[in-house]
C-alpha cells in the first residue's frame, strides 16, 4: 500500500481535538469547526539497500560529472566536507547517512591510491561539535582514522589562514571559502536536504563561506526578497547562493555534490503517536500519548529536556543522488517534495502551529527565545511555496513555553541581542543597520566561535532576519502559553490559552477569522494556490 | 514653628535599623524623627540670616540616616538634634520680616560660615567640600546644613544660612529646578572629579535622583566617548536615555553591556578590558564590587553615592590597579577657560536649566505627612518617582506629578 498523501482537514464536531506542540510538551485542542488542520504525507518508503544505492549513485552521476572513481587518482588533494549537526532533526540513528556515503567515497578513494584526504564540517558561522556529536555523524570508523591526525577538521570561518578569498561574483558579492576545499583537486560535499533550501550550491557557497561572503544574502534585503526561501525559483538567497556558487565552479573548484533525502519518520515508536492523525489514533496511540504526557507532566524540565535531546528519530533514505551539483540538487528537490509536498486551497486569516522543542540551532540545548521566533516565523511560517498559508495582514498564533533562557555556551552572543538589542528595536533593517556588524566582529564572540562551541557573533541577527519576511507579512505574532516577558521583548503578544489568542487574534484580523493549523512536525511543504 | 528633628535616641535608632531592613524609607515609622514645636535658630553671628524653605528635597542620604545605616564615622562631625535637609529652595527674609530674595543654600558649613580665620587651606582656596574645620568655629560640629544643630535645616519652617551660603534663583526658574540645584552640584563635582574624559567609556551605576544628575552632569560638561547607564526601573531608564545615556541596560546587563561596549574578552565572569571610568551612583558594596568588576585595568571608580560601612574584596583594585575616589561635594571646579575655577552651584544652576532636570521632582509632601514622604522617596525608583520633596510654601499644596503612585 502506497503511503497516504499529505491531507487537509476540516474541523468538525465530531474531531477529537488536535495535538499541538509546545516546547517538551504537547496541548490537546479544540480548534474552532471550520478550521483546516494541514496534516503531512504519511512516510514514503525507505531505500532496500542505501549502501547500494549510494554507490550507484556514485557510479551513475547526475548532470555533466564523471563517476567518483574517474575523479580520482593517486597523489590528488581530496576533501570531503559534509553538513553539519543542524540537519537532520531530530538527529538520526546510526549508522548516520552522512556516515555511509563518507565511507563509500573513501572506499572508492583507497581503491584510486587517494592518500591526501581531509574531512571538513561545513559549519558556517554554526558551533563547533563536541567528539561524541562528530562520531555520530561520521561514524567511529571514519573518526578514529582521521582525526587523531587532524584530518577531521571543523570548518573556521575565522581563520584568516584558513579561508581563500576567490574575488567577487558579477554582482560584486565577495565569494570566500575555506582554503582547504577550494585548492583541493576534489571537493566531495555530503548533504542531507531535510528541505529545499538545504542543498545545491548553498552548500559549498554557505557552508564553507565566511561571514565576509554570507553577509551578501544572509540579510534583511535578501529575506524579504525570497518568498518562500524554500522556493528555489522566487528566492533571493538562492540567487545568491547560485552566483556564488557558478563563481567557485568558474574558478576551478571542482565540486562532485552528493544530496541525500529522508522519509518522514522523525520519531522513536514510543512518540508514535506524533505522527498519526488523531481521529485514527489507536488505543496503542492513546495510551502512549498518556504515557507520554503523565511521565512528563512529573518530569522536572531539565530531564525532559533531555529526554527529548535524546530523541534519535527513526529517519530512512528516500533517495541518494550524486554529480554535478544543479542536476542533484534539482532531482533531490523532487523527492524532498514528493515526500513533504501538501495542496493546500487558498490563505487564510490566521495560521496557528506548534513548536517543538528543537530547531536546527539548539540540538543538545535550550530553545532560546530568539530561536522561537526563527522556528516559528522564519522556518515553519515559511514551509511553503506559492504563497503563504496565512494572508497578508493576518496573525500567527505559535504555541510554546519561550522561556527567558539561553545556553551560555552555544549562544552567548544571544544573550545580549535578546538583552540589548531586541530592547531597543525589534525592526530587522533597523538591527542590521545599527548592530550587525559590531556583533559580527566582536573579538570575544570569535573567540569563543573559533574556541569554545559557541555560534558566531552575527548568528542571532541571521536568525532574526529569517523572521523578516513573516514580520512584514504578518499583521501580529501571538505565543501561546509563554513567559510574557520573553514574548514581549520579541515583539508579540502573549497569550495563556488558544481561546485567548483566538480572540486576540480577531483584533488584529477581525472576528469569525478563517483559521488554518500547520500539524508539524514532521515537516511538510504547503502548495498554497 | 514646625519643623522635623532628629534627635538621638540610641533605642529608636536601632529600630529603625531593623525596621528599613525590610525596604529603604520604612524606619522613618520607629526613627527619632518627630514633627515638632521647636524655636526658631538664633543667627549665629554676622553674616547670617533667616530663609523661610519653600521646597525642600529627600536625599539619599537623609534616608540613610533616618534608616540608622549611616556610618559612625559621621558621629563625630554632626550635631543633634537637627533638623534634617541640605536640599534647599528658600526665601531670605530681611531685617524686617519681609521678603529679601529666593535662594538656594549651598549647605556645606566652611570656614566663613563657621567664622574660622584664618581659613583651612581647602576653604582658602574655594574647595569648601574639603574644608577641615567642620566640627570647629563658633557652630557646632556639623558637616552640612541640615545636619548642624545651630543652623537649623529644611524640613521646617526657618532656618539660617551664612551669605556665603547663599546663591540668587533667577526668575525664570521654578522652584522645582531651584531644588535640584544642590543634588545635580554633587553630581557636577562627581563628573568633573573624574577628569578627563574625551571619547571615554562611562559608565554610571544607579538611575536615582544622583545618578540622573551624573548622566546629565556628564553628558553636558564632559565628552564621553559612549555614556553607558545601569538603571532598574522604567521610569528610571526612560528618564536616563533623555538625559544623555547612549545605552541603558539593567544592573544585572552592566557587565555583559560593558564587555561588548568596550570588545573585551573574558576570563570567567571577569572582564579582561573595561570602561574606562565607572561611577557608582548607588554605594552599596554591591555596586561598589560591580564597579571594580567592570572598569578596565588601571580605569578609575567614582564613589558618588555615600558608601557607609561596606565588605569588599578589593583584589581587583589591586591587581588591576585601580583608582577608587569619592566625590561628595563641591565648591569650585578646575572647569573654565583661562584657569578660571567656576563654582560647582554656578555649573549646577546651568546643568538643572540645559537639562531640565525639575522634571526630576515627582512628589510634593506637606511636613505633616512625613511618613508617606519618606516612604515614598524609599521606594521612588520601584514607584517611578525620583525626588520627592518638602513642600512649605504658603498654600501647602501636595500633589503628586508625573508617575508618582
Ligand atoms: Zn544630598
Ligand atoms: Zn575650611
Amino acid at each position: 500500500m502506497s503511503p497516504r498523501p499529505g491531507f487537509v482537514l476540516e474541523v468538525d464536531r465530531s474531531m477529537p481535538p488536535t495535538l499541538i506542540w509546545h516546547g517538551e510538551g504537547f496541548r490537546l485542542e479544540r480548534l474552532p469547526v471550520g478550521s483546516r488542520v494541514v496534516y503531512p504525507p504519511e512516510s514514503r518508503p525507505p531505500l532496500d539497500d542505501p549502501d547500494a544505492a549510494i554507490r550507484h549513485a556514485l557510479l551513475n552521476p547526475l548532470g555533466d560529472s564523471q563517476p567518483l572513481p574517474a575523479l580520482l587518482r593517486a597523489g590528488m588533494r581530496l576533501t570531503i566536507a559534509f553538513d553539519d549537526i543542524s540537519l537532520p532533526l531530530p538527529p538520526m540513528r546510526s549508522p548516520d547517512i552522512r556516515q555511509q556515503v563518507i565511507e563509500a567515497v573513501l572506499d572508492m578513494a583507497a581503491e584510486a591510491g587517494v592518500d591526501d584526504v581531509v574531512l571538513v564540517a561545513a559549519l558556517a558561522l554554526h558551533r563547533r561539535m563536541t567528539e561524541p556529536e562528530l562520531r555520530h555523524i561520521v561514524g567511529d570508523r571514519v573518526y578514529d582514522a582521521f582525526a587523531p591526525h587532524g584530518l577531521l577538521t571543523q570548518h573556521d570561518a575565522e581563520d584568516p589562514d584558513g579561508m581563500l578569498h576567490l574575488g567577487l561574483t558579477d554582482e560584486g558579492e565577495d565569494v570566500e571559502i575555506n582554503r582547504r576545499a577550494a585548492t583541493s583537486d576534489l571537493l566531495v560535499y555530503v548533504n542531507i536536504d531535510l528541505v529545499p533550501m538545504d542543498g545545491g550550491h548553498k552548500s559549498v557557497a554557505t557552508g564553507l563561506a565566511s561571514y565576509r561572503s554570507l553577509r551578501h544574502h544572509h540579510n534583511v534585503r535578501t529575506m524579504q526578497h525570497s518568498r518562500s526561501f524554500m522556493d528555489q525559483h522566487r528566492s533571493e538567497l538562492h540567487s545568491s547562493n547560485w552566483r556564488m556558487g557558478r563563481h567557485i565552479a568558474a574558478s576551478g573548484v571542482n565540486v562532485f555534490q552528493i544530496e541525500t533525502t529522508l522519509n518522514n519518520d522523525t520519531f522513536p515508536d514510543q512518540f508514535r503517536f506524533l505522527q498519526r492523525r488523531e481521529w485514527e489514533w489507536s488505543v496503542r496511540d492513546r495510551a502512549g500519548f498518556l504515557a507520554v504526557s503523565k511521565s512528563l507532566d512529573r518530569t522536572p524540565e531539565r530531564l525532559a529536556r533531555s529526554i527529548f535531546q535524546s530523541i534519535r528519530a527513526p529517519h530512512a533514505v528516500t533517495s541518494v543522488q550524486a554529480g554535478e551539483v544543479e542536476a542533484v540538487h534539482a532531482q533531490a528537490t523532487e523527492h524532498l517534495l514528493a515526500q513533504q509536498g501538501v495542496d493546500v486551497a487558498g490563505q487564510t486569516d490566521v495560521l496557528t502551529m506548534g513548536l517543538p522543542y528543537l530547531c536546527p540551532y539548539n540540538v543538545n540545548s535550550v530553545m532560546n527565545p530568539i530561536l522561537v521566533m526563527c522556528l516559528g516565523l522564519g522556518y515553519l511560517f515559511n514551509m511553503y511555496r506559492g504563497k503563504p498559508l496565512v494572508r497578508p495582514g493576518g496573525a500567527l498564533i505559535m504555541s510554546h513555553p519561550t522561556p527567558w533562557a539561553f545556553d551560555p555556551v552555544h549562544h552567548p552572543s544571544y544573550i545580549d541581542f535578546f538583552e540589548q538589542v531586541l530592547a531597543e528595536t525589534t525592526d530587522p533593517l533597523e538591527i542590521e543597520a545599527k548592530y550587525e556588524e559590531s556583533f559580527a566582529t566582536d573579538p570575544w564572540y570569535i573567540h569563543l566561535y573559533r574556541t569554545g562551541h559557541a555560534y558566531h557573533g552575527v548568528h542571532p541577527f541571521y536568525m532574526w532576519y529569517w523572521g523578516a519576511h513573516a514580520l512584514d507579512h504578518l499583521g501580529g505574532v501571538i505565543i501561546v502559553g509563554g513567559d510574557p516577558a520573553a514574548v514581549r521583548r520579541l515583539g508579540f503578544k502573549p497569550a495563556s490559552s488558544m481561546a485567548d489568542a483566538l480572540e486576540m487574534a480577531s483584533d488584529v484580523v477581525g472576528p469569525d477569522p478563517t483559521l488554518t493549523h500547520l500539524h508539524v512536525p514532521p515537516l511538510l511543504m504547503a502548495e498554497v494556490t | 514653628m514646625k519643623a522635623l528633628l532628629f534627635e538621638r535616641n540610641i533605642p529608636r535608632y536601632a529600630a529603625a535599623r531593623v525596621v528599613s531592613s525590610l525596604g529603604s524609607g520604612r524606619g522613618v515609622t520607629v526613627a527619632p524623627l518627630k514633627l515638632t514645636d521647636i524655636d526658631e535658630p538664633d543667627l549665629p553671628g554676622p553674616g547670617w540670616t533667616r530663609v523661610r524653605p519653600r521646597l525642600a528635597g529627600i536625599c539619599g542620604s537623609d534616608l540613610t540616616t533616618l534608616d540608622g545605616k549611616s556610618s559612625r564615622y559621621f558621629e563625630p562631625i554632626v550635631s543633634l538634634p537637627f533638623v534634617p535637609g541640605h536640599e534647599v529652595v528658600g526665601d531670605v527674609e530681611g531685617p524686617h520680616g519681609e521678603v529679601a530674595g529666593r535662594v538656594v543654600i549651598e549647605p556645606v558649613l566652611g570656614c566663613l560660615a563657621r567664622g574660622v580665620d584664618p581659613p583651612c587651606p581647602a576653604c582658602a582656596v574655594g574647595d569648601t567640600g574639603g574644608c577641615e574645620r567642620v566640627a570647629f568655629g563658633h557652630l557646632k560640629a556639623g558637616l552640612q546644613t541640615g545636619y548642624c544643630a545651630d543652623t537649623g535645616g529644611g524640613w521646617s519652617e526657618r532656618l539660617v544660612a551664612h551669605s556665603s551660603q547663599l546663591h540668587p534663583v533667577p526668575e525664570r526658574l521654578s522652584d522645582e529646578a531651584a531644588v535640584m540645584v544642590e543634588p545635580a552640584a554633587c553630581a557636577v563635582h562627581a563628573a568633573l572629579a573624574a577628569g578627563e574624559m574625551e571619547g571615554s567609556s562611562v559608565v554610571v551605576l544607579g538611575a536615582g535622583t544622583l545618578g540622573l544628575c551624573t548622566i546629565a552632569a556628564l553628558r553636558q560638561l564632559t565628552l564621553p566617548g559612549t555614556l553607558l547607564a545601569g538603571a532598574k526601573h522604567p521610569a528610571q531608564r526612560q528618564l536616563a536615555s533623555a538625559l544623555g545615556a547612549d545605552l541603558v541596560v539593567d544592573p544585572n546587563e552592566v557587565p555583559r553591556a560593558v564587555r561588548r561596549l568596550t570588545r573585551s574578552l573574558a576570563a570567567g565572569a571577569q572582564l579582561t578590558g573595561g570602561a574606562d571610568v565607572v561611577l557608582d551612583c548607588v554605594g552599596s558594596a554591591d555596586s561598589i564590587e560591580h564597579a571594580l568588576s567592570v572598569v578596565r585595568p588601571r580605569g578609575r571608580v567614582i564613589l558618588v553615592g555615600m558608601p557607609g560601612t561596606a565588605r569588599i574584596d578589593l583584589t581587583p583594585l589591586w591587581h588591576r590597579e585601580i583608582s577608587l575616589t569619592g566625590a561628595y561635594a563641591y565648591g569650585r571646579e578646575a572647569a573654565g577657560t583661562n584657569g578660571a575655577r567656576p563654582r560647582t552651584f554656578d555649573l549646577a544652576f546651568d546643568l538643572v536649566v540645559q537639562a531640565g532636570l525639575d522634571r526630576l521632582v515627582s512628589a510634593h509632601y506637606p511636613l505633616e505627612r512625613f511618613h508617606d514622604a519618606v516612604e515614598h522617596a524609599g521606594s521612588a525608583g520601584r514607584r517611578g518617582a525620583t525626588k520627592v520633596v518638602f513642600d512649605l510654601r504658603e498654600q501647602p499644596r501636595w500633589r503628586k506629578t508625573g508617575a508618582a503612585g
